[in-house]
């Protein structure tokens, strides 16, 4: 049974939702690029560098030791809200797409080698095709794409016959950033697990709208960004089975990755040590563990239910409107909504919502294959947080409304 | 007229609106009045690729004076091209070299001038400087 959500007294934790801009109302719906921050992740940063700045780790003073601990801490918190089993299964990184260049590197320089496969999707963010065409262009890897269906979701029956012995991985988003499709990833993981592949699941649109177990998932690796979930920018996680992380070279090299150095040979650090080279962001952990614990205070679940609510109202008023056609009607979608209206052009429609206050997205959203397979160059994307309102949907259909009557 | 002759009566004309709403309104008329680019003129070699919209931009030079064509798939953009070929087109390439188009500023639409708007509206701006200097130089 979920819990009803006091959305006002969560709005005030927000203080950049009261702003106004050209004298409107702020109404916020570009969430899946980033979401605001509440003040208690402000004031973690505050609080670090006020009363317990010093370098982590190589301290042997007392405010050293204060910064440790706060940085670890932060890391038990990550594992606990993603349920891993250990903290050395939590690496930190600068974000989702560091996560994926990390891993492109250390896992695919190790097991992938010429002729092989990598699996991602059509629905995938360039974070997650980039880095695998680097590889590929290094290793002389092959890239197979997982199509999707009318629905916007992945074909899985496609997914199962690209499966192969030279399959060496399997890298999916959890959620779309442009479809909001939810993708089976428990089935996925099942399915490339059968065979012995391991999987890579995107986090990014997920971790901030829903509860993920990454042991229930089984997933081997899953990344995700800190800013993406109320958290600070500039830091992200790296989730991966004790059994991947021991196995794989570092990434970077550096301080702190290391166990001893000489000019001939340098023994690494233990986990999660061996990934994270120089002075790790331990301003940016202990805020971002502030954002974990803030939502584990609402519980993900009743945040789900609600942003859920907040889709299928904006979604029926949507349909309502002549002429609007939606991207992504999968009956399990995240609170993502990309649409166009008749033929106006994104940037239009989305510089008048601006300039009433609405805050979209225009554009191909860093997805341009999915956009080439869906025929179109780019849509407006609105996209929901649990502080949003029934009364900015309506404002938002209002706005839609008024910007069509311009044209 | 001169440029800035030209420049000062779309100030003015601006003037009249309050509401920004309206000035989109107007710009949206422009937009849809502008007349097609000819296919010959709307190639890949004319596009100034934006990543959120697309102008194509041509230039014709005869007798000493530069036209331009233009257009792009949106249609606010399209506004603000019709606008700025309107000002620069039929002068020589002296008077588009040392023009200061302030007329952008003075209506407010500065912003989409700004590189962060990535609509291909900055680059065009130069595009004409170039097509000025391309054609005083052939001189």
């Amino acid at each position: 049974m979920t819990e009803k959500l006091d959305i006002k007294t969560i709005r005030n934790d927000f203080p950049i939702l009261s702003r106004t801009v050209y004298d409107r109302p702020l109404i916020y719906l570009d969430n899946a690029a980033t979401t605001q921050k509440p003040r208690c992740v402000v004031e973690a940063i505050e609080h670090v560098y006020y009363h317990q700045n010093a370098n982590i780790h190589r301290g042997v003073h007392y405010l050293s030791q204060r910064a440790t601990v706060a940085h670890e801490t932060a890391r038990a918190t990550v594992r606990d809200f993603i349920h891993a089993t250990s903290s050395n299964e939590i690496v930190f990184t600068r974000g989702t797409t560091e996560a994926i260049n990390l891993l492109a590197t250390s896992y695919g320089e190790t097991f992938c080698n010429e002729g092989d496969e990598i699996i991602i999707s059509t629905m995938e963010h360039h974070a997650n095709i980039v880095p695998w065409q680097m590889l590929r262009d290094r290793k002389g890897i092959k890239l197979k794409i997982i199509p999707l269906t009318d629905l916007g979701e992945l074909d899985m029956t496609a997914f199962e016959a690209l499966l192969s012995e030279k399959t060496k991985l399997v890298s999916v988003a959890h959620v779309s950033n442009v479809l909001g499709t939810i993708n089976p990833v428990k089935e996925i993981i099942e399915k490339a697990h059968a065979r012995n592949i391991p999987v890579l699941i995107d986090g990014a649109q997920a971790v901030s709208h829903m509860p993920v177990d990454v042991q229930q998932l089984d997933a081997d690796f899953y990344v995700f960004s800190g800013h993406k979930m109320y958290g600070p920018n500039g830091i992200g996680v790296l989730y991966g089975k004790e059994k991947w992380l021991d196995i794989l070279p570092p990434y970077h090299g550096g301080g702190e990755m290391i166990a001893h150095v000489t000019f001939e040979k340098t023994t690494f650090a233990d986990l999660p040590f061996k990934f994270e080279a120089g002075t790790p962001d331990y301003v940016g952990s202990v805020a971002l563990a502030a954002a974990m614990n803030y939502l584990s205070s609402f519980g993900m679940e009743n945040i789900a239910a609600y942003e859920n609510d907040l889709l299928l109202d904006a979604t029926q008023k949507m349909m309502k409107i002549d002429g609007m056609h939606i991207y992504g009607t999968s009956p399990r979608k995240s609170s993502v909504i990309s649409f166009l209206v008749n033929d106006i052009h994104p940037f239009d429609m989305g510089t008048l919502l601006d300039r009433l206050g609405i805050a979209v997205r225009t554009g191909h959203h860093c997805a341009m294959p999915l956009m080439s397979a869906l025929d179109i160059d780019g849509t407006l994307r609105a996209s929901f947080a649990f502080y949003n309102t029934h009364e900015e949907i309506d404002a938002l259909i209002a706005g839609i409304e008024r910007v069509i009557k311009m044209f | 007229m001169t440029i800035n002759e030209k420049q000062d009566q779309i100030v003015e004309a601006f003037e009249e609106y309050t509401d920004w709403m309206d000035k989109y309104a107007y710009l949206i008329e422009l937009g849809n009045n502008l007349s097609p680019l000819d296919p010959k003129s709307k190639v890949n070699q004319n596009l100034i690729e934006g990543c959120q919209s697309r102008v194509w931009l041509d230039a014709e030079y005869t007798n000493g004076i530069i036209h331009f064509m233009a257009e792009s798939d949106a249609v606010i953009v399209k506004g603000i091209v019709s606008l700025l070929i309107d000002v620069v087109s039929d002068h020589t390439p002296d008077e588009i070299l040392n023009t200061d188009l302030y007329f952008i500023d003075k209506i407010g639409l500065k912003e989409h001038l700004s590189p962060t708007r990535a609509n291909g509206l900055l680059a065009m701006v130069k595009q004409i400087k170039l097509y000025a200097l391309a054609f005083k130089t052939k001189e």
